[in-house]
């Protein structure tokens, strides 16, 4: 600053010119400044987590910018399942979500908790067939199982996540196989069926294990996606999606060149 | 006792307001209440009016969401209220932040921080308008409600009512730093919210009015403003307070012994020629 250099003369006042641009300067400085340190600290506290929303919450992107916070689908939950992200929760602060270990959804047919969000940050519609809501419907998550301490995996008798499941039969179903180990005894393996499971969590609470063998996970994170390149051509319904496929070109150091020029230049020579 | 409830008659109307409604707030979370269920965010009253913060809303628009009807109803609803009775009303009369930071006021005038600090502040008050565009911004590129992610307003309001966590730390850094750092530096100087509702308030019907003829020059409305440069009519002219940045608190009416100020509604036709 030029009124910090040494001068002979008596220190000239700053003229207001001079005063407004370096006012100026100084409240963008300090405004980049700030902004850069919130944006990055918006930017960490909302980055994809493995989070739960409650039934009818639409895309987590989306989520982020409509849930206003106010916590009614919170109070409307009879169950308590509903938290509200306090600070050290390490969740986007004051977003609604569960823990299904710890309360898992019950699943309540009349859905209290979506329509009382004003925003539509819970959408309606989404849980909702034939003008009636539809718990069954609603997407929350998809249960997976890890066959690894899953005990039912192990041969031991255990359908707790089987019973547990509010779409009995459907969400989760028994496989039974043979135990090649005992000779005598069927392994009876509890198989998620992600076109039903809705992602409530009773059978992660119901789950006997130490630390739940079927859990929760955003479907998102749970699934992987095939994509339009394969298609199940037993399926008519499925061929729609090649409609979809565009063309992928794939260009490695030997496919430059055409496959002629490829037999007949000097490359497979080297070979030998 | 009369004198005593002359002194503070509208800070104890302000704490009652303050504290009741997180008391409904509460009671509708923990105990079934349907007087008052949401937080300060958004909220339904009686079960059918809705009520939602217009600045959120203005950082969703921001955002890039969607818009529900029952959203534009709220913000309509909360709008036109504090059009008619003053922006920041909703600082001095709802706000639960008020009640840290005017502890901290007082703490401060109680162990003479003023007298060591003097008169002059080293921040501008026009900072809440670049906090507030800030905040715009930042939602437009990020796609989020930005200041809702680190408000310290929601953390009390939604943590005295939901559960707090560490809610308590921005409660004890907002004190700390109106405390030693910045007289009326939250609420008067930084808060976004406040910066919203001051603009809001340019246009509102209720006013303090000061009436130069009984004034004495005692200047006590001044010390007592926490925001005083609202108050640059005293013992000049006899104005009403138009500046939105008032809060409507009437800490000033109280401490006026000359009854030079109280409240008005502002003339809507007389404001715009004679400021009266």
């Amino acid at each position: 600053m030029s009124e910090n250099r040494p001068e002979k003369k008596k220190k000239q006042p700053l003229s207001d010119r001079r005063k407004f641009i370096l006012g100026m300067a100084r409240s963008v400085g300090i405004a980049t400044l700030g902004g850069f340190v919130w944006s990055a600290y918006v930017d960490e506290v909302t980055a994809s987590q493995l989070l739960l929303r409650p039934p009818g919450a639409i895309e987590e992107e989306d989520f982020l910018k409509t849930c206003i916070k106010c916590g009614m689908c919170v109070e409307a939950c009879p169950y308590d399942t509903l938290l509200l992200a306090k600070p050290g929760d390490h969740k986007p602060l004051g977003t609604p979500y569960f823990v299904p270990r710890e309360i898992p959804c019950y699943m309540c047919p009349d859905i209290p908790c979506v329509p009382v969000c004003p925003t539509g940050a819970l959408d309606e519609p989404s849980v909702t067939t034939d003008g009636k809501l539809d718990i069954n419907i609603a997407d929350m998550g998809l249960a997976v199982v890890d066959e690894e301490s899953c005990i039912a995996f192990w041969g031991i008798q255990c359908d707790a996540c089987y019973r547990a499941c509010p779409i009995l039969g459907q969400a989760i179903t028994i496989e039974y196989q043979k135990n090649e180990r005992t000779g005598k005894h069927a392994y009876m393996k509890p198989i998620v069926h992600a076109d039903a499971c809705t992602g409530c969590g009773m059978c992660e609470r119901a789950c006997v294990t130490e630390k739940p063998a079927i859990f929760i996970l955003p479907r998102e994170t749970a699934m992987g996606k095939a994509g339009d390149y394969y298609i199940k051509g037993w399926d008519k319904e499925d061929e729609k999606r090649l409609e979809n496929a565009g063309e992928i070109k794939t260009t490695t150091d030997l496919s430059r060149q055409s496959a002629s020029d490829k037999l007949n230049s000097d490359f497979l020579e080297d070979l030998y | 006792m009369k004198t005593l409830w002359n002194n503070y008659r509208y800070l104890i109307l302000r704490r009652f307001t303050q504290i009741g409604i997180l008391v409904l707030y509460f009671g509708a979370n923990a105990w079934g209440w349907t007087i008052l269920m949401g937080n300060l965010s958004s909220s339904l009253l009686f079960n059918m009016i809705p009520m939602s913060d217009p600045y959120a809303a203005l950082q969703m628009l921001a955002a890039g969401a969607v818009m529900a009807t029952d959203l534009l109803i709220g913000v309509a609803v909360v709008s036109l209220f504090y059009l008619l009775i003053g922006g920041r009303a909703f600082c001095s009369w709802v706000c639960p932040v008020n009640m840290i930071t005017d502890l901290a006021n007082f703490l401060r005038a109680k162990i003479g921080l003023n007298q060591v600090q003097g008169i002059k502040q080293p921040a501008s008050r026009k900072l809440r308008y670049w906090v507030l565009a800030l905040s715009l911004i930042i939602s437009a590129f990020m796609g989020v409600t930005a200041f809702e992610f680190i408000s310290p307003i929601s953390m009390v309001h939604r943590g005295l009512v939901f559960g707090l966590g560490f809610g308590w730390a921005a409660m004890l850094i907002i004190f700390l730093f109106d405390l030693f750092v910045l007289k009326n530096g939250w609420c008067g100087h930084i808060c976004p919210l406040g910066g919203f509702y001051s603009l809001l308030g340019k246009f509102s019907l209720i006013r303090v009015h000061h009436n130069e003829e009984n004034c004495t020059l005692c200047m006590k409305c001044k010390v007592v403003c926490p925001e005083n440069q609202v108050l640059h009519m005293i013992g000049k002219e006899s104005l009403p307070v138009l500046s939105g940045e008032c809060t409507n608190c009437a800490r000033c009416i109280e401490v006026c012994d000359d009854d030079a100020l109280g409240f008005s509604i502002k003339s809507l036709i007389k404001n715009k020629t004679t400021g009266e």
